[in-house]
């Protein structure tokens, strides 16, 4: 049997006992309700349009949080290769920058930038862009020197070699950045409106939960798992075709 | 040279807030040293204690579980090749989303207090120490695999002078990497279903805008995974160095 169909079959296996569990009764309703009645819900709650504030909300949170990542951390690790010894004062810095508990910052970025969207796009920023640029400089460092040789002989300024030979070369690696910028994005955001924020998607979850709407509450809770497991699984996708493309070259 | 760097490091942090500090003021942060006298007034007062205690009891557990099942999950299926290649993307989907939307599930589950936090902590861990240890295993060098055999080594033989050696540089990068997420987990289940702890505080001190303890309660949680962080690093370089 194929893997991928292997991993099919368990997936659907687990949520037809998660269904089994629910229907039975084994798992009372007032914890968990049925998978079905979960998609059920979140059909409806989509059809009536009634979250779709929030959704717009997170979603553009989050894509601003990546683009911001993006752009930060691509330049700082360009400078940075550029830079060795900052680069080695700054090390372990980078080593223990995921150890730190980052929402430990959310009421101080809530005193410095207010109750409005900053915040929560400040933590996913911040969760994501550490990634890029650990990733750009990464993909800097295997840049074979004889195309840096090229660029010189070419007279190619730092800024030219740097958008036309090291970055398209480090492309890859810049990507696997994306990857988990997008990743860790979504954590920041959505964690972070968790905690306290007035709409997006991560407030409407707690609300529910706090008004005990199993129903809502569910709803978006699976709505969140699939819009990041899709999002996450395609970008995967995507990055093996481009690196399968790069091998052939 | 080696310890001259991380110094020069700290100091530049501290510059940094104070030069920030000195560019907010006190509408919305502390100078440096000013939070730091606070933390030591914090950790001397008596009632703070056992908020500490809480957190690094609750921390402790969910850590203690994440390491058990991470293992139990990870080893297994780094030693079985076709079990792996199916659950790996699993993994990486559960390693991805937003566990904190998991965590009404959790406090239905579990109800308020110290279980929720554990369960919290634990499964914001399990996930990347199974993903190390599974690497790990599958890594092991196929010829050592054969030499084994063709001794005869008992399984238990087998288990202790090749798989555990040849494993643990890549199990112990996973343990870091999850203790961090687990302190993380546990923080976050402090912070929305819990009367106790340091996550409760901070979300106290938040909503009474209370900079001064926001900010202290901030350079410990961060001095302290920090600290640990750099000596599980020592320990992963230690343990990686010679290898390819």
């Amino acid at each position: 049997m194929n893997a991928s169909v292997a991993r099919i079959v368990l997936v659907v296996g687990a949520v037809a006992a998660l269904e089994l569990l629910c229907r039975t009764g084994v798992i009372p309703n007032f914890t968990m309700i049925p998978p079905s009645a979960m998609a059920q819900s979140l059909w409806k709650i989509l059809a009536s349009g009634k979250f779709t504030p929030d959704i717009v909300t997170t979603l553009t949170n989050v894509g601003i949080a990546i683009a911001a990542a993006m752009i930060v951390g691509v330049a700082i690790g360009t400078l940075l290769q550029s830079s060795p010894t900052t680069r080695r004062v700054l090390d372990p810095l980078f080593a223990t920058y995921y150890a730190v508990p980052m929402y430990a910052f959310y009421p101080l970025l809530i005193v410095i930038f207010g109750l409005g969207d900053l915040p929560q796009v400040a933590i996913g920023f911040l969760l994501a862009v550490m990634a890029v640029i650990l990733n750009t400089l990464n993909g800097l460092d295997r840049v074979p020197p004889v195309l840096l040789k090229a660029a010189r002989v070419h007279r190619l300024g730092p800024l030219k070699t740097a958008l036309q030979v090291r970055l398209p070369c480090a492309a890859p690696y810049v990507f696997t950045g994306f990857k988990l910028a997008v990743a860790y994005s979504f954590i920041g955001v959505i964690g972070a409106e968790f905690i306290t924020s007035s709409r997006g998607i991560g407030y409407e979850i707690s609300f529910a939960y706090n008004n005990f709407d199993n129903g809502v509450m569910y709803a978006m809770i699976l709505f969140i798992l699939l819009l990041v497991i899709t999002v996450n699984m395609s970008l995967h996708a995507w990055e093996k075709r481009l690196l399968a493309r790069r091998r052939r070259i | 040279m080696r310890w001259r760097d991380p110094l020069l490091l700290v100091v530049l942090i501290f510059l940094v807030w104070e030069v920030l500090y000195l560019l907010v003021g006190d509408v919305a942060l502390r100078s440096p040293a000013a939070t730091a006298k606070n933390l030591g007034a914090l950790l001397g007062d008596e009632r703070f204690m056992p908020h500490v205690g809480e957190t690094a009891l609750a921390f402790a557990q969910g850590f203690a579980i994440a390491l058990v099942v991470g293992l139990l999950i990870g080893v297994p299926l780094g030693a079985a090749r076709f079990a792996g290649e199916v659950a790996e993307p699993i993994l990486v989907a559960l390693y991805s989303i937003p566990k904190v939307t998991l965590y009404p599930v959790i406090l239905l589950v579990f109800g308020i207090g110290m279980p929720a936090k554990v369960a919290f902590g634990a499964i914001h861990g399990i996930v990347p120490i199974a993903m190390f240890a599974m690497n790990a295993v599958r890594n092991v060098n196929p010829t050592h695999v054969r030499t084994a055999r063709a001794l005869r080594l008992s399984p238990w033989a087998f288990s202790t002078k090749i798989l555990f050696p040849a494993a643990l540089p890549e199990i112990v990068t996973g343990i870091r990497v999850g203790f961090s997420l687990a302190l993380i987990g546990t923080l976050l289940g402090e912070m929305f279903g819990s009367q106790r702890g340091l996550g409760h505080l901070l979300m106290q001190a938040m909503s009474l805008h209370n900079i001064e303890r926001i900010l202290a309660l901030t350079l410990l949680l961060v001095a302290f995974a920090a600290g640990v962080n750099a000596l599980l690093l020592a320990l992963d370089r230690h343990l990686h160095r010679g290898l390819p």
